[in-house]
């Protein structure tokens, strides 16, 4: 086994609703409620959900962009949280983060080369004189090209944007990069150029990924590990074949049927969920899930599920398979 | 910035100005031609080639006459759309599939967005038109009456102000003034729950941003079927929703087909959605059609190169490979389009005759339509 | 058409920057247009037009026992005090006086060029001074928030809630009281009209932040753990230029109708100096009102157009910069 890069334990983001006149605090949302992850040098742990489940605020958190509610995360032996200000700034070219859309991730107002190579220069990456080189050699390592350095963010497409978000992620030879739905808003041809793209900068460069998406395929394509989120909590986090082969929580097997199969030949036993995800803000008593689980038991409505390894590093929160 | 111009940006500066004045030349021609009044109802009638066919779009031409240049997003494009069947529309952004339903509406937004060319036969139980020169009093009765409009974000579409009930009941009392008001609250009710919605009279009382996202579809939907239309136009239902939530409601769609005896042109960017509901798939690339036909034949036989790279660029679950298919390059710039084969330049397969014209589509065996000369040149 | 294209190489998607765009998009809203040039017009009449007239802004007009008009620049061996000698007001326009003489006898004319100087000036140093405020505040406001920002805000809350008329008046007697020479009380108009006028820019500022900062490229320079100071102005201020510009425009418009108000009640501009609103203020006498339309009717008229083209100029760089015209 390869050592651990980014340890994550029991990470906890509550947001306050204020409410009332004195905008006092009524509630909380709790948009991460403990979820733990390990993710290993080099390798993929994949984060499915849907919308409203958590996943891009667990991204968020983890490189503190958020202040935690709870739990800590661990990365290359430090505490992200434990960090003051100026130890933050200066790990944080190690853990990048790269965005769904690409549109509104650039600032518009400054050309290529200065949105890329600006935080190498803040760092002092590279050599004041080397950096025009360095960023047009991160520019080529992405599929740009050197005349592309000059040029503001309106004037390239979708993917290339997003090419130019990885190059300014990956020029500060990050260890960790956190993809929040990296392509998503993308369309599906551009889509396999931009995971070719992450794939073969993990093979050159050793990176680790964080790959955040609600595309169960694309998931599986680049992940070694996959965990599953529901309101807030990981259901069901398992290596990529184990999972995709043995899905266990029923919240993961509706997902897997739903995705539709673009072969017209396939007649799918869908397992159709009731119902819509509760609102975060009041999630279910038990395990959250149970408003719309077809395998509802009495128990699943009072107490919460532990979070439990089945074998094969397997870990699923469901009492189904609790029973004994 | 604004002295110091290089040779570049001259030249750009005239030819942006030569632009703009043959762009007002063009629009003034097509403005004056909508302001027309009292149109004669000979001069719209017209004839289906088939009358099974609900809709038939041929060689429509839409262009955007913007400060850049033309912007042909839709560049000659045929589909026929048989009566009761489900056709697909699939296509990466900007192919012209969404200006394509548009046109189909007349909702091409004036004056800098035209139909240039074409036809647009709509079967209509009062005889044929063609929708392209229906006068825009006219098509207000066809819009939402016989042709209705599903759109990717509900939210967006529904008045945040009024209760659904309320706005439901209006469509009604617009589109069908047959309905006495005694009934409409009925009327309301039983539509809600003709699209799956349990506590029909909890959303009849409620407002739009206190239901979710699938929930709001289904109101939408519940609008666009409550004048009982011939045809349903569903431009991406599905996008902004969740898989387990998009799952519901195209269970729900293709529920409805079988009750409501409607065609539906369904618009969407994910293949997936196309193989569940089509009965027919066009696929289009920088607004023209490349490939056409059953849903079985173009997902089991894909013909060109575009189509196929298509389905293989997209991971599916349990199938692993090592490294996707991408197709390499870009949609060309639609204003600065080649007069070669639009996909020559990302194509893998391309041969000598690919230098030439824009290939036309070709009809090969079981009605499988095919723009390739792969195809057109001695048979195979 | 086609062929046309196709020929030339240049793409213009890739050389046309967004900056000419919205010079292009302000060139063609005919109103802007007419805007600058009601507003260039006035910047030459007020700061290049004293130069060649041939009275200064205090000269009062004479008329000699014999009917020779002599001037105090130019006495012409007369004696204003003499016998005989009338003061040359109220006089009709004439090819001496274009506009005539106002009713201490001065030349009209010449009072409304440098009435347009002060104007003109104070408009945009009380602008200037109220953006300066105003992003400066809004911009700390809005990027920290937290209890400065709610403690910046209700500073604003508090400026809103303060009525300017009665501050003004108050004001003026305070500085009549302390004997504030006369020539300062313009700074201290200033001062004031800045200090009361910060209060919007800063709320637009600190909205225009509040969204910024929740954009992606914005969460982008923290995560690369980019210095705060240089996110602000690198990344953030650029981004609020656009609406700025405008403010400070339509601000200009307001500014020299609210100073015309004060000096047309007496609080702003202090005679003998040239100010339209105080030029209008002779308006109060119902003889001038009535029979001397030339008193008081263009200083009205150099308000109006000079504010219109502030508000046409203003709306035209909105639309200009609005993405939601786009092309």
């Amino acid at each position: 086994m390869s050592e651990v890069i980014l340890k994550v334990d029991n990470l906890k983001k509550h947001f306050p609703i204020k409410g009332g006149l004195l905008q006092k605090v009524v509630g909380h949302v709790k948009a991460v409620d403990g979820v733990s992850f390990e993710v290993k040098k080099g390798s993929t742990f994949g984060l499915v959900g849907e919308s409203g489940c958590g996943k891009t605020t667990a991204g968020r958190t983890l490189l503190r962009l958020h202040e935690n509610d709870g739990g800590s995360v661990i990365f290359d032996g430090k505490d992200i949280f434990a960090l003051n200000q100026k130890e933050l700034r200066d790990i944080r070219p190690e853990i990048q983060l790269i965005f769904q859309d690409p549109y509104s991730s650039l600032s518009p107002k400054m050309p290529v080369g200065e949105i890329i190579g600006e935080a190498v220069r803040e760092h002092k990456l590279v050599p004041e004189k080397e950096l025009r080189n360095y960023v047009m050699q991160i520019m080529r390592e992405c599929g740009l090209q050197d005349h592309h350095i000059d040029r503001y963010p309106h004037e390239f497409s979708g993917g290339q944007r997003q090419r130019i978000c990885i190059a300014r992620a990956i020029a500060l030879k990050p260890k960790v990069v956190v993809c929040d739905e990296p392509v998503s808003a993308l369309d599906v041809s551009i889509q396999a150029q931009v995971i070719n793209l992450l794939m073969d900068l993990q093979r050159d460069r050793g990176i680790s990924y964080v790959f955040i998406s609600h595309d169960l395929s694309v998931v599986e394509h680049i992940s070694d590990e996959v965990g599953v989120m529901y309101l807030g909590n990981l259901v069901e986090k398992a290596p990529r074949e184990e999972i995709f082969k043995n899905p266990m929580h029923p919240y993961t097997k509706a997902l897997f049927s739903a995705i539709p199969t673009p072969d017209p030949t396939v007649k799918m036993n869908r397992i159709v969920l009731e119902g819509d995800i509760p609102s975060p803000a009041k999630p279910p008593a038990g395990c959250k899930f149970h408003t719309r689980c077809q395998s509802c038991m009495e128990i699943c409505k009072v107490t919460r599920p532990e979070y439990k390894d089945y074998g094969n590093e397997h870990f699923v929160a469901c009492h189904l398979y609790n029973k004994q | 910035m604004f002295f110091n111009k290089t040779a570049e940006q001259k030249e750009a500066a005239k030819k942006m100005k030569e632009i703009v004045k043959s762009n007002k030349a063009i629009i003034k021609k097509f403005e004056d031609e909508k302001k027309r009044k009292n149109v004669p109802a000979s001069e719209y009638q017209t004839a289906m080639k088939n009358p099974d066919n609900i809709l038939e779009i041929d060689n429509l031409h839409t262009y955007f006459y913007t400060d850049m240049g033309v912007v042909r997003s839709v560049n000659g494009v045929n589909i026929e759309i048989p009566q009761g069947k489900t056709v697909a529309l699939v296509g990466e952004s900007g192919c012209g599939k969404s200006v394509t339903s548009m046109s189909v509406m007349k909702l091409i937004m004036g004056p800098s967005g035209q139909i240039t060319n074409g036809a647009i036969r709509y079967n209509r139980a009062s005889g044929p038109i063609d929708i392209v020169k229906t006068p825009i009093s006219e098509m207000q009765h066809i819009r939402g009456n016989e042709i209705s409009m599903i759109f990717q974000e509900p939210m967006t579409s529904l008045n945040p102000v009024f209760r659904i009930g309320a706005q439901i009941e209006e469509a009604i009392m617009l589109h069908r003034p047959d309905v006495p008001k005694s009934d409409l609250k009925a009327q309301t009710i039983k539509m809600l729950e003709l699209v799956g919605i349990a506590r029909a009279e909890g959303v009849y009382a409620s407002f739009p941003h206190e239901l979710s996202g699938g929930m709001r579809q289904r109101v939408m939907i519940a609008m666009s079927l409550c004048c009982n239309p011939k045809m349903i136009i569903a431009d991406e239902p599905t996008t902004a929703l969740d898989v387990t939530i998009q799952a519901q409601v195209l269970e729900l769609l293709r529920d409805l087909k079988d009750k409501i005896d409607a065609s539906i042109l369904l618009i969407t960017h994910d293949l997936g959605v196309v193989a569940e509901m089509a009965d027919y798939v066009v696929v289009m690339y920088a607004g023209r059609v490349a490939e056409q036909g059953t849903a079985h034949e173009v997902f089991l036989n894909p013909k060109h190169p575009y189509t196929i790279g298509l389905i293989k660029s997209k991971p599916v679950v349990n199938q692993l490979v090592e490294r996707l298919y991408s197709i390499p390059g870009a949609v060309p710039n639609p204003v600065n389009l080649p007069n070669h084969c639009y996909f020559k330049d990302r194509c893998d397969k391309c041969i000598a005759a690919c230098n030439g014209a824009i290939p036309e589509l070709k009809t090969l065996e079981g009605g499988h339509k095919v723009a390739c000369h792969l195809y057109t040149q001695g048979g195979h | 058409m086609a062929e046309a294209t196709a020929k030339k190489e240049i793409n213009l998607e890739k050389v046309v920057t967004p900056g000419q765009l919205v010079r292009k998009r302000f060139m063609r809203n005919k109103l802007a247009i007419v805007g600058v040039f009601i507003l260039l017009g006035m910047f030459l009449f007020s700061f290049v037009g004293p130069f060649f007239s041939p009275y200064g802004e205090y000269t009062l007009f004479y008329i000699s026992a014999d009917g020779v008009e002599f001037s105090s620049d130019d006495l012409k061996g007369f004696d204003p005090s003499g016998a005989g000698v009338t003061i040359g007001n109220r006089q009709s326009p004439s090819s001496t006086h274009w506009l005539g003489t106002d009713k201490d006898g001065r030349d009209v004319f010449t009072r409304l060029m440098y009435g347009g100087r002060i104007s003109l000036t104070i408009g945009i140093v009380v602008v200037f001074f109220q953006i300066v405020l105003g992003v400066t505040l809004g911009g700390i406001a809005g990027y920290f928030g937290g209890k400065i920002d709610n403690l910046i805000m209700r500073l604003v809350d508090v400026i809103y809630c303060l009525p300017t008329l009665p501050i003004m008046l108050i004001i003026s007697s305070l500085l009549i009281a302390y004997k504030i020479p006369q020539d300062q009380k313009i700074y201290w108009l200033t001062l004031v009209m800045g200090l009361m006028g910060w209060a919007s820019v800063a709320r637009l500022v600190r909205a225009q932040i509040l969204t910024l900062r929740e954009r992606e490229f914005m969460v982008a320079t923290e995560a690369t753990g980019i210095h705060p100071a240089r996110r602000i102005i690198k990344h953030l201020i650029p981004n609020v230029m656009p609406q700025l510009i405008v403010v400070a425009t339509m601000g200009m418009g307001s500014v020299i109708l609210t100073e015309a108000a004060y000096s047309y009640l007496g609080i702003g501009v202090p005679f003998p100096y040239a100010s339209w609103g105080n030029m209008v203020n002779v308006v109060s006498d119902p003889i001038i009102m009535r029979s001397y339309v030339f008193m008081w009717l263009p200083p009205g008229l150099c308000i109006l157009i000079t504010v219109l083209g502030f508000n046409f100029v203003g709306d035209g760089l909105r639309d200009a910069f609005d993405p939601k015209m786009k092309r």
